[in-house]
């Protein structure tokens, strides 16, 4: 599965709200949108870091890298090539 | 020795430690208030301080499951002897372990596996208790690294540790914007985003007792855990380096004092099993002792009732700690939502046990001549620190309701 997919099926599957029909869109800024709870943002971090094999550090804790499936998507993708020389 | 049997020999040493140079004085303790520093040292001596640390930093290495059942057994001797632990090794040590920069690590990891630097962790507030986002100790940029302001509360150890993780947020600017107008982080505005109001930056930061500043006062009559020196602190203008920012600036809530929360809540878990087990210790024994119409009151249905409940219970809290220990080992991402399932139940089954411990003793177990009477109040603190039970079910209520939740396209959740 696309990269983006894997992470936006990852937040709508941790979104608490009544209309099933809510889609996520790529640039949404996930924590404001009001419907995930401060768990998530540390599964986020364990999300990322077993389904992509990139360890997330102290250095990494920045709001932006976790804002929105763009965002994540591009982090990951930075830390894939760090990772990767 | 593998490391299974390695980890069974700590969890047995802990055991007679705990029996023999805790338990006996867990009463004074309470009466008088004090952990005395030479429990601390003891404490030290022998790693019991830094279970969970790896062998590196000086600690034991004990997994999650195995520092579990070691706080089980330092719980039943002393809920305040359990609670430095918690605080020193889960809230504050796991924290730095996880987020720490390697210069912090080495700094303060080996010290406090040692007993020379104590740690506590100042999130709570006159005004903020279960609503962490929204500290209102205030940091801002000065004196080449940042200057912390504001008021503590309910800071376990706060009397006496040796430095403070203080969760702060950015001080308000008012030049600044403080609601998200559709920007990103360079202000740009991102066509189409759904965004709400935006909160000021929370950040994390190492402080030092000796800094200028810091005033710290124990709040006196406190219900429960009386020997964890719980106190009130001020930070009035604190300089904090900038070395000294835990995590980066800006990730303190949820990233950094979730972590924290999250490690505090597996320990105050098993804290929970600890007064029950020794709840239901304490029942058993007296119901074995005590004679009433001229027979043991063990034999009487309604007291075997209460102890059947309490035994099950006791069993049933500990099972759930271990599955949420064991997830935590194996890096399960859903070990969160088991861990925070463990707290809330097995807290509310140290009350449940303990009450009817006191139930079993009657009128003596309303006398501080009896243990019971203790467990009783201790229980109670474990329902509302690391977050109340009312925060656990709101939180494992969004859990359920993703999980066992089955799509259906194009209808609504009833109700």
């Amino acid at each position: 599965m696309e990269m983006m997919q894997m992470i936006s099926d990852f937040i709508e599957g941790h979104i608490v709200m009544s209309d099933d029909n809510f889609k996520l869109k790529n640039e949404d800024k996930i924590f404001e949108l009001g419907f995930l709870d401060s768990m998530f943002a540390l599964q986020l971090v364990g999300f990322i870091e077993e389904k992509f094999g990139v360890d997330v550090n102290e250095e990494d804790l920045d709001i932006e890298n976790f804002s929105s499936v763009n965002n994540i998507a591009a982090f990951i993708q930075l830390k894939k090539e760090s990772r990767d020389g | 020795m593998d490391k299974a049997g390695i980890s069974g020999s700590i969890i047995e040493e802990a055991k007679v430690f705990a029996e023999k140079e805790i338990a006996p004085l867990a009463a004074e303790f309470d009466r008088a208030g004090v952990l005395p520093r030479y429990v601390i040292d003891k404490l030290a001596e022998k790693k019991f301080l830094a279970p969970n640390f790896p062998v590196e930093y000086g600690g034991l290495g004990l997994d999650p499951v195995s520092y579990g059942l070691f706080t089980e057994e330092i719980g039943k001797a002393c809920c305040s002897t359990r609670s430095l632990i918690t605080v020193h090794a889960s809230l504050v040590g796991e924290t730095l372990l996880r987020w720490g920069k390697e210069a912090q690590k080495e700094r303060w990891l080996r010290a406090m596996a040692e007993g020379t630097k104590i740690g506590a962790f100042a999130l709570s507030e006159p005004e903020v208790g279960s609503d962490a986002g929204s500290v209102k100790t205030a940091y801002r940029r000065g004196g080449g690294g940042f200057i912390v302001s504001g008021r503590k509360k309910w800071i376990s150890f706060g009397e006496i540790a040796d430095f403070f993780v203080v969760v702060a947020s950015e001080a308000e600017n008012k030049d600044q914007k403080t609601t998200n107008d559709d920007a990103d982080s360079e202000g740009q505005e991102v066509p189409g985003s759904r965004t709400a109001p935006k909160k000021r930056k929370v950040s994390v930061f190492i402080v030092e007792r000796e800094r200028d500043g810091i005033l710290a006062r124990r709040i006196p009559g406190m219900l429960g855990c009386r020997a964890a020196h719980v106190s009130e602190m001020e930070f009035k203008d604190v300089a904090v380096p900038e070395e000294n920012l835990l995590g980066k600036e800006g990730a303190g809530f949820p990233y950094v004092a979730g972590t924290a929360l999250d490690h505090g809540r597996y320990s105050v878990a098993w804290g929970g099993v600890a007064v029950a087990q020794a709840a239901l210790e304490a029942m058993v024994g007296y119901a074995r002792q005590r004679s009433q119409f001229g027979k043991k009151i063990h034999e009487f249905q309604l007291v075997r009732g209460l102890i059947g409940d309490a035994v099950t219970k006791t069993h049933a809290a500990r099972a759930m700690c271990l599955k949420a220990g064991e997830m935590r080992r194996d890096g399960h991402r859903e070990a969160l939502h088991e861990t925070a399932m463990a707290k809330y139940f097995a807290s509310e089954v140290a009350l449940e046990v303990a009450s009817d411990a006191v139930q079993a003793h009657g009128g003596s177990g309303c006398s501080q001549d009896y243990p019971v009477e203790r467990f009783f109040r201790e229980a109670k603190i474990l329902q509302i620190i690391e977050g109340t039970s009312q925060i656990q079910q709101e939180m494992l209520a969004n859990f359920a309701l993703r999980k066992y939740h089955k799509k259906v396209p194009g209808t609504f959740l009833q109700g």
